[in-house]
């Protein structure tokens, strides 16, 4: 580690970036790759919002106006693929790249080259999965969960092209954890303790063990499918021995952890964005640690309460209920922890702090309905209806979502040295406060009332509340075009930025001037400027 | 503003609906069986404790938002760390869940142990619609999306309301399910394609259909009445139109029911050793076509390019019968077979195949289904 920061310091030739658009091919600097990560999810995610926009134009009546059925099953399958892998998980990784270093002292990331090389997968990836709307058959229609044997011996066959960009996405995120735990571990500052770190680091640290755990498990599951649609195996065929049922619990040993993945690290941003607009330090450091490590630890063994209704065994059903419920508790006291930072503070409600203190709301909102499905037998009224989708929305529109943006509020002056336009940020948020509550909430009564998911066309008395959503829908997709003009304006006419634009922000990474130098901790901070930037002090 | 606008109207048009509350469900239904009321009373149970602990938190967090902020002059607090109260916020959770865990298990028990069943039905998911048989009874009938639906899916708004006037849009079949009341009914759950998933919100039965297996779930329902269900779980492109239609009648009219479906039985027996005529199969063969093959292969014979393959011109519907007659009953990769169709039905239909969309393959007679099986 001695030898890459003496060469950083003294290297005349490595202080600046490369000039032009090989800057970004040949990149290894963190903060560049951190940039590539979120613009390329921003753009998948206006993709992935486009398609449930389609979703959506097409449910907001009865009948069908707009698509085949076979169409509107592509739209919400790859709604949900370039959603989850696409948009929310490249964005975290972004953050990470770009937060992570600057918030443990680190120069750069651990392994700059292979960040460089995760990075470059994802839009080849991207392109392959979106290239299937172009072949004959169209794009994979099973579904985000692709359940065997829809995806294998009934799918398009782009199903293995959807394959292979599964497979690049996995290594780009097992590469990407690889590096954050070789960052974290080995490059933060020698004088910082592992319980000096700051929040969202630690929960960077542990979403890194669950995707080393969970990844490789999905390219197992992809890897069956590949070799049961090609090469004559029935590792979910029952006609040669195999078991459908099992692909689900194969999926979901991925997707469970999945969840948390998305979820964690914006644990991590709201721990710190309500400290610094209560100007109170965080309430429970060490319990908000031992909660997060506790969540990705019950998140291996919950999964297949996704499958109550496959006819597992009673005493199945009832241990998977038990762990389901038993997540509730470091979940609780991880809002609770956020409630106490915030009690006897001196709060103020710039930007980020609204999409932090909406997100405690409405992720709550998502965690109840959660709990809900958890209890086993209710489950058998709520599963595959809409009341799933307006709770998975909840948590990660309003959740994973909302704290990406809460991210980007916050930390934008240190990235850019600019500030954005408070007003507008203001008007923003009430916005997609406002719709996109208009677009999830009534899902719950549609599912409560016996709506499927996954269907293109309903029975009239789904009209209305279909209609609300549609119409919250539009909205909420229309509030990213001011979402991106705020972000832009920033960049080109926003005001510059003071090294710490929140005066009572903690962290390293407001030691340093806005915008961060291209080169930065090129010496390690000390013991006394870790301590007074420790979110426990 | 003009998204507002529309917005509030909508909203308004929906409060001032006299029916609102009766038509549009906002909750879960209790259903018509012991277990569906005991599956009500839990989900009520939780979502109140929900509202119970939202009260105690979002008031805690709205307060100190009112309260605790810097323009009121509000001085931070420095306070950090309690353990004894990160102690009680883990304890008494645990506490809650533990009084939420215990109805929960005793339902589910319910739900799981049957000790005996006083009847049988099978059921069998297959793109896109179910087959239904009784096997002590010697009934078995297919049911698929009613066709007064089915042809208003691209239709009007005024003829979607019309289907409803008369049956229900989306949730009506040609064969309804039909169970006697208060009788204890087993359900045999699987499926020859793909997963499906037989749910009747009434009976709060929801098992997943798997190819290869059979899952069992059962329901005692105690009001007669019709009972209108889907299935839950993404089958492939028709998966919204795979409707599911019970009807509970008197053990009377049950008996009453099974004795005509027998007698149907015995009557399609004998059509099948008869020689039809041409006319006859192809207007038979059209019905059986829409309801069971158009889905995939198109009303108008036409297909879908590289999933479903077309019925014009096809080597299959111009060849020999023997192929065709062949992949019909027993299926081929994605394509399921039709076995569960009598003689006279699959005669029909591949007559209708082999004579309409331009095609000139021969003629099949049930005699030569009878022979092929």
């Amino acid at each position: 580690m001695s030898s890459t920061t003496t060469a950083a310091a003294h290297d005349d030739h490595h202080h600046g970036p490369e000039k032009g658009l090989l800057r970004w091919i040949k990149t290894t600097n963190h903060k560049d790759i951190g940039t590539l990560y979120l613009w390329f999810s921003f753009v998948m995610l206006l993709v992935g919002g486009a398609l449930a926009m389609g979703i959506r134009a097409e449910l907001l009546q009865p009948g069908l106006q707009l698509f085949e059925p076979q169409f509107f099953n592509q739209l919400t399958t790859m709604h949900g693929l370039i959603m989850v892998f696409g948009a929310i998980m490249p964005a975290f990784v972004g953050l990470a790249n770009w937060l992570i270093p600057m918030m443990v002292g680190a120069p750069d990331m651990a392994l700059p080259r292979m960040n460089n090389w995760s990075f470059w997968i994802l839009p080849f990836a991207g392109a392959i999965l979106i290239s299937t709307f172009f072949m004959e058959g169209g794009a994979p229609a099973f579904g985000w969960t692709f359940y065997a044997p829809l995806s294998t011996t009934f799918a398009p066959d782009s199903t293995d092209f959807f394959i292979f960009a599964v497979h690049l996405l996995g290594f780009s995120s097992i590469m990407g954890s690889i590096n954050i735990i070789a960052t974290v571990l080995n490059m933060k500052a020698p004088e910082m303790r592992l319980m000096d770190m700051p929040l969202f680091v630690w929960t960077w640290l542990i979403t890194s063990f669950l995707l080393i755990g969970a990844m490789p498990v999905l390219a197992g599951a992809v890897t069956m499918m590949l070799t049961d649609r090609n090469f004559g195996t029935a590792f979910f065929d029952a006609t040669g021995g195999g078991d459908p049922v099992m692909f689900q619990h194969i999926f979901w040993f991925f997707g469970h952890p999945e969840v948390y993945i998305m979820i964690l690290p914006a644990f991590g941003i709201i721990s710190h964005i309500i400290p610094t607009f209560a100007r109170k330090p965080l309430f429970g450091y060490s319990s908000m640690v031992y909660a997060t490590a506790s969540i990705a630890f019950l998140s291996y063994i919950v999964w297949a309460h996704h499958m109550f209704l496959t006819g597992m065994p009673v005493a199945g059903e009832l241990y998977f209920m038990y762990a389901t419920m038993l997540i509730a508790v470091p979940t609780g006291v991880k809002v609770f922890n956020w409630v106490a930072t915030m009690w006897k503070g001196s709060m103020t409600f710039e930007t980020p702090m609204l999409w932090a203190l909406s997100f405690v709301f409405l992720f709550t909102i998502g965690g109840f309905s959660g709990l809900m499905l958890g209890i086993a037998p209710a489950d058998i009224q709520y599963h595959d209806t809409y009341f799933v989708v307006a709770h998975f929305h909840y948590v990660l529109v309003t959740g994973a979502l909302w704290g990406i943006i809460a991210a980007v509020f916050y930390w934008l002056p240190k990235w850019t040295g600019k500030m954005y336009n408070e007003t507008l940020g203001k008007v923003h948020f009430w916005w997609s406060l406002i719709s996109v509550n208009v677009l999830f909430f009534p899902q719950h009564f549609l599912g409560l009332a016996g709506m499927p998911r996954r269907i293109p066309d309903y029975a009239l008395q789904f009209a209305d509340f279909n209609y609300i959503s549609s119409i919250g829908a539009f909205s909420f997709g229309l509030s990213f075009l001011l979402f991106t003009y705020i972000v832009v304006d920033c960049i080109r006419n926003g005001k510059p930025a003071d090294a710490r634009p929140w005066p009572s922000a903690k962290g390293l990474e407001w030691t340093l001037s806005s915008p961060a130098a291209y080169h930065s901790f090129g010496e390690p901070p000390t013991r006394a400027e870790i301590l007074a930037e420790s979110q426990h002090s | 503003m003009k998204l507002l606008l529309t917005l509030a109207g909508a909203i308004t048009a929906l409060l001032s609906s006299k029916s609102v509350l009766a038509e549009y469900g906002l909750n879960m239904t209790q259903g018509i069986t012991d277990i569906s009321k005991d599956i009500y009373g839990l989900h009520m149970m939780v979502f109140w404790v929900c509202v119970a602990i939202g009260v105690v938190v979002f008031g805690a967090m709205f307060y100190s938002i009112i309260a605790h902020r810097k323009s009121k002059g509000a001085k931070a607090a420095h306070f950090h760390e309690s353990t004894t109260v990160e102690f009680l916020w883990t304890g008494v959770p645990i506490l809650i869940l533990i009084a939420m865990a215990i109805p929960a298990s005793k339902t589910l028990i319910d739900i799981e142990v049957l000790d005996k069943a006083d009847m049988t039905v099978k059921v069998t998911g297959m793109q896109w619609k179910w087959q239904y048989d009784y096997p002590e009874e010697g009934i078995s009938f297919v049911s698929n999306l009613s066709q007064s639906s089915r042809d208003v899916v691209d239709g009007t708004p005024e003829e979607r309301e019309a289907v409803d006037n008369d049956d229900t849009y989306l949730l009506s079949v040609d064969k309804r399910l039909v169970v006697p009341v208060d009788t204890t009914i087993r359900f045999l759950i699987t499926s020859s394609d793909v997963i499906h998933n037989w749910w009747v919100p009434a009976f709060a039965v929801k098992q997943d259909a798997n190819p290869g297996f059979i899952n069992d779930a059962w329901a005692k329902p105690s009001e007669i009445g019709t009972y209108r269900g889907q299935c839950a779980e993404l089958c492939g492109k028709d998966h919204g139109f795979m409707p599911i239609v019970v009807d509970v009648v008197s053990k009377a009219d049950y008996a009453e029911w099974v004795e005509s479906m027998q007698a149907e039985k015995v009557a399609e027996a004998a059509s099948a050793t008869m020689v039809w005529t041409e006319d006859d199969l192809v207007a038979k063969g059209e019905t059986i076509y829409n309801a069971n093959c158009s889905g995939c292969h198109q009303k108008d014979g036409s297909g879908m390019p590289g999933v479903f393959p077309a019925m014009i011109g096809s080597s299959v519907t111009n060849g020999p019968a023997a192929d065709h007659l062949n992949i019909v009953i027993n299926g081929k990769g994605g394509m399921p077979a039709f076995k569960m169709l009598s003689d006279s039905e699959l005669a029909s239909v591949i007559t209708y195949e082999r004579r309409s969309f331009g095609n000139n393959g021969s003629v099949v007679q049930p005699s030569d289904v009878t022979s092929a099986r």
